[in-house]
């Protein structure tokens, strides 16, 4: 683990320009050029972008991160407070979007769920490198993409750990410099001292001094606020001196003096946040935001992500010992992956066509069932038709029978009519003609005779008359 | 059909970001200070600039040059009687360091004296091409380090300012040819040089014949359109668009004027105040260049054309069949003009090539 200066190695500031070899001078100028609008265009650039910051919070459950977050963004993020039973460490993201004057910042808040719960603790900081790691990862890999968008990529490093100690009062707890020794390559990480209001000053001194000499004997590596620049080496220089910050975190406001303030109530009195002789939060709102948030950013950029860069990379097994093999293993990188890529397309390719072949199947199958029911159904209301059509027509047999049956009574009760009234001449004609024509209508009805049957009939009438 | 990427512009809002909840902060948190942060680690870091110049000999280059950042960046070169002209294009570099108001700008300046001038001027951009594509390569290599420095010396050619022969006509099919192979891979600020030997009328009316002829062979110039983010860009570069190319005058020399000492070239007939805006454009030159523009001219070489460079790379090497010339991936010379190569021919760009960078579906 390189022990590189956290405040930028000398070859950051001017370093092309000191290079042996080039030759070039300082030129004066004669006048007014106007380029000294440069780093207004570049703020200005930045600002049209936005900008994001990545905080991840570990620490135990109850010992106050989500208040700490409020407080120092003096908001409400949304968010329910975690229970104890979780059955192992998960970590929660949110993203939010903070609009201050023309800076516009997009913070995500990660915090740890469930850390310290368990009763065996040996996996616990598991999580939380594997979390930071897919974060570099995905970072590595939009970089190592041949069509890349790095301008627009929503950055999800995380930039700053803060670390939750609890105020036990006595010393670090040994999970504590485990997660610490595990996360201090992988992230710039900045104790805090949690709670501690439940601490009195002199604990808290005595407590400070272990806190760091534990670190520094343990070799854990925490973040140092930069000291090179003049403007700010001073007040950094002081602060790193205070670590680890002490603090309290308290959303609800209380009248103090003639202000509004936001504070803790206890019977015995009342803790301010704000108040520097309280606690230690105004130190840290200094430091994190207003003093160092771009300096956290490039220290997680040119160094914590770059080590995991050159790790994964020389994992990868590639080197860049002769100039000649450098970009030859990463194309091969490049070929790997393209055939990786490849080859998953015709994967899911083949997965999807598997899945329209089964779909098709089953589509099919459905389709059948309805046709096999609809020819049942076709085949049930036929039989019925025919039974009803069966049935009516023995209905219509019935009847006819029986129309039958009354017209042969009817004739022959005429014959009877006739015999007995033939005597009686006109009336017996009249009858006869009526007889007759009951017997044409009969004849008609029964369909033998017509036209024909008439000749007899009439000349015998005209006969009789005749008599 | 746009020969540039097709990417959305530089420093536009993030498209692939999670979902985000807005909050209202209910007092100050102090965010605005990450810019004073961000300006004090710029001024600390320092910038880079590096600008070509181009056009034949005797177009006041150097001069305007040495106008542009007020001092003595190069020599002007006049060629005694006894020196013979450069049979080929050669490039010279100076790179100088200015400072002012606490702000040190490394500047780099690629002259090109020979451009244009044989009989025979074919392929004479193959050089310029050449050293371009050669700073993206030489980027291109200390990226894909593995144990990369902090900070990459940046050489590529920021923005190329092409120098056009005051002839009141159009644009010569040199400079047609020109300019369209490279608006593809850098920066092109067209500029009429020596515009004090055309009226006004004159000059309005060869500016509009340029922009005429620009459109029609397709050539993008600084600022293009395609990358203006907001409406307010848009208003700015339009007006910027209007009036390239610029007509500007160079001078070195300060005279007298009404009791002012102003920087011109003096004649029988009149003083030409170069800062005047009255007699030339050189102020809206010198504002483009270095005092708003200066940062997008490196955003978009960053963004886009060095982007660009780094996919046609990335791809082509996989084209490369693997035998002993594999592993030397730096490029001969025969074939550096390999991202021009292609359109041997001019008029609009093939689909194939650019294609790749407007298509998403391409790993």
């Amino acid at each position: 683990m390189e022990a590189e200066a956290n405040s930028g190695s000398p070859e950051d500031s001017w370093a092309f320009i000191q290079k042996p070899g080039e030759g070039c001078r300082t030129v004066p100028l004669a006048g007014h050029v106007g380029f000294d609008s440069l780093p207004d265009q570049l703020v200005n650039k930045s600002v049209s972008q936005g900008f994001c910051f990545n905080i991840l919070c570990v620490g135990e459950t109850g010992l106050g991160k989500s208040t700490l977050m409020d407080t120092l963004f003096n908001t409400k993020f949304e968010g329910e407070p975690a229970t104890h039973t979780q059955p192992g460490v998960q970590l929660r993201s949110n993203t939010y979007d903070l609009q201050e004057g023309n800076v516009g910042l997009k913070l995500t808040i990660v915090s740890t769920v469930g850390f310290g719960d368990q009763i065996n603790k040996e996996d616990s900081y598991k999580p939380i490198v594997e979390f930071i790691d897919a974060q570099f990862e995905a970072y590595l890999q939009e970089e190592l993409k041949i069509l890349r968008v790095l301008h627009n990529y929503h950055d999800s490093r995380i930039h700053a750990c803060l670390y939750f100690i609890a105020p036990t009062g006595h010393s670090l707890k040994s999970l504590d410099l485990v997660t610490m020794k595990k996360l201090d390559s992988k992230v710039n990480i900045i104790p805090i001292i949690a709670k501690s209001d439940a601490i009195s000053k002199s604990e808290l001194t005595k407590f400070k001094i272990k806190i760091t000499s534990e670190l520094v004997s343990n070799g854990v590596q925490i973040y140092q606020f930069p000291t090179d620049d003049e403007s700010v080496a001073e007040i950094n220089g002081t602060m790193n001196a205070h670590l680890p910050f002490a603090v309290i975190g308290s959303t609800e406001e209380l009248k103090i003096g003639n202000k509004m303030m936001k504070a803790r109530q206890y019977p015995w009195g009342t803790v301010q946040v704000e108040n520097e002789a309280h606690c230690d939060f105004v130190k840290l709102r200094e430091m994190l935001i207003r003093i160092n948030m771009e300096d956290l950013r490039e220290q997680t950029h040119s160094r914590h992500y770059e080590l995991y860069r050159r790790c994964k990379l020389e994992e990868m097994g590639f080197k860049d010992t002769d100039p000649d093999s450098k970009p030859f293993s990463l194309q091969e990188t490049y070929e790997a992956k393209r055939n990786e890529f490849l080859g998953e397309l015709q994967k899911k390719e083949e997965e999807m066509r598997q899945m329209f072949v089964q779909r098709v199947k089953e589509k099919e199958a459905e389709l059948k069932e309805a046709e096999k029911e609809l020819h049942e159904k076709f085949d049930r209301l036929k039989k019925l038709h025919q039974d009803e059509k069966k049935k009516l027509e023995d209905k219509k047999k019935l009847l006819d029978d029986e129309v039958n049956a009354f017209k042969q009574r009817k004739t022959a009760a005429e014959l009877l009519q006739s015999q007995g009234s033939q005597a009686g001449g006109a009336q017996t004609l009249k009858r006869d003609k009526e007889k007759k024509k009951t017997r044409e209508e009969k004849s008609v009805s029964d369909g033998t005779c017509t036209t024909p049957g008439k000749h007899p009939v009439v000349p015998c009438a005209l006969v009789v008359c005749a008599v | 059909m746009d020969p540039l990427r097709q990417s959305p512009s530089p420093s536009s809002s993030r498209a692939s970001s999670p979902r985000t909840l807005p909050c209202e902060m209910l007092g100050y948190v102090g965010i605005e200070a990450v810019l004073d942060q961000l300006k004090i680690k710029a001024m600390k870091m320092g910038f880079e600039f590096n600008i070509m110049v181009v056009g034949q000999s005797g177009l006041g280059k150097s001069t305007m040059v040495n106008t542009l950042f007020k001092s003595k960046m190069c020599k002007s070169t006049m060629p005694g009687l006894g020196v013979p002209t450069p049979q080929t294009l050669q490039l010279q570099s100076v790179t100088h360091v200015i400072e002012e108001s606490g702000v040190k700008l490394k500047l780099t300046v690629t002259d090109t004296p020979g451009f244009g001038d044989q009989i025979n001027n074919d392929k004479c951009w193959d050089p310029i091409l050449g050293y371009i594509s050669e700073q993206y390569e030489k980027y291109l290599q200390e990226e894909i380090l593995i144990t990369r420095q902090r900070h990459i010396p940046d050489t590529r050619v920021h923005c190329c300012v092409y120098f056009v022969p005051p002839t009141g006509h159009c644009l010569r099919p040199l400079d047609i040819e020109f300019l369209q192979r490279l608006c593809r891979t850098v920066n092109v600020v067209p500029v009429i040089a020596r515009a004090d030997s055309l009226t006004i009328e004159e000059r309005e009316a060869f500016r509009h014949r340029i922009q005429e002829n620009l459109k029609t062979h397709g050539i993008e110039v600084y600022p293009q359109k395609c990358f203006d983010e907001d409406i307010n860009d848009k208003i700015l570069n339009s007006k910027i668009r209007e009036r390239i190319p610029f007509a500007v005058v160079g001078a070195d020399r300060e005279h007298i004027v009404n009791g002012r000492c102003v920087l011109g070239r003096k004649t029988k007939w009149g003083i030409i105040e170069v800062e005047n805006m009255a007699h030339c454009e050189f102020p809206l030159l010198r504002d483009l260049l270095i005092r708003s523009h200066l940062q997008d001219l490196k955003d978009i070489t960053h963004n886009v054309h060095y982007e660009n460079y780094r996919i046609f790379r990335l791809n082509e090497s996989h084209v490369l069949p693997r035998g002993p010339g594999w592993v030397n991936l730096a490029p001969a010379p025969a074939s550096v003009p390999a991202p021009a190569g292609p359109q041997a021919s001019p008029g609009p760009p093939k689909v194939c090539w650019w294609a790749k960078d407007n298509s998403d579906e391409e790993c």
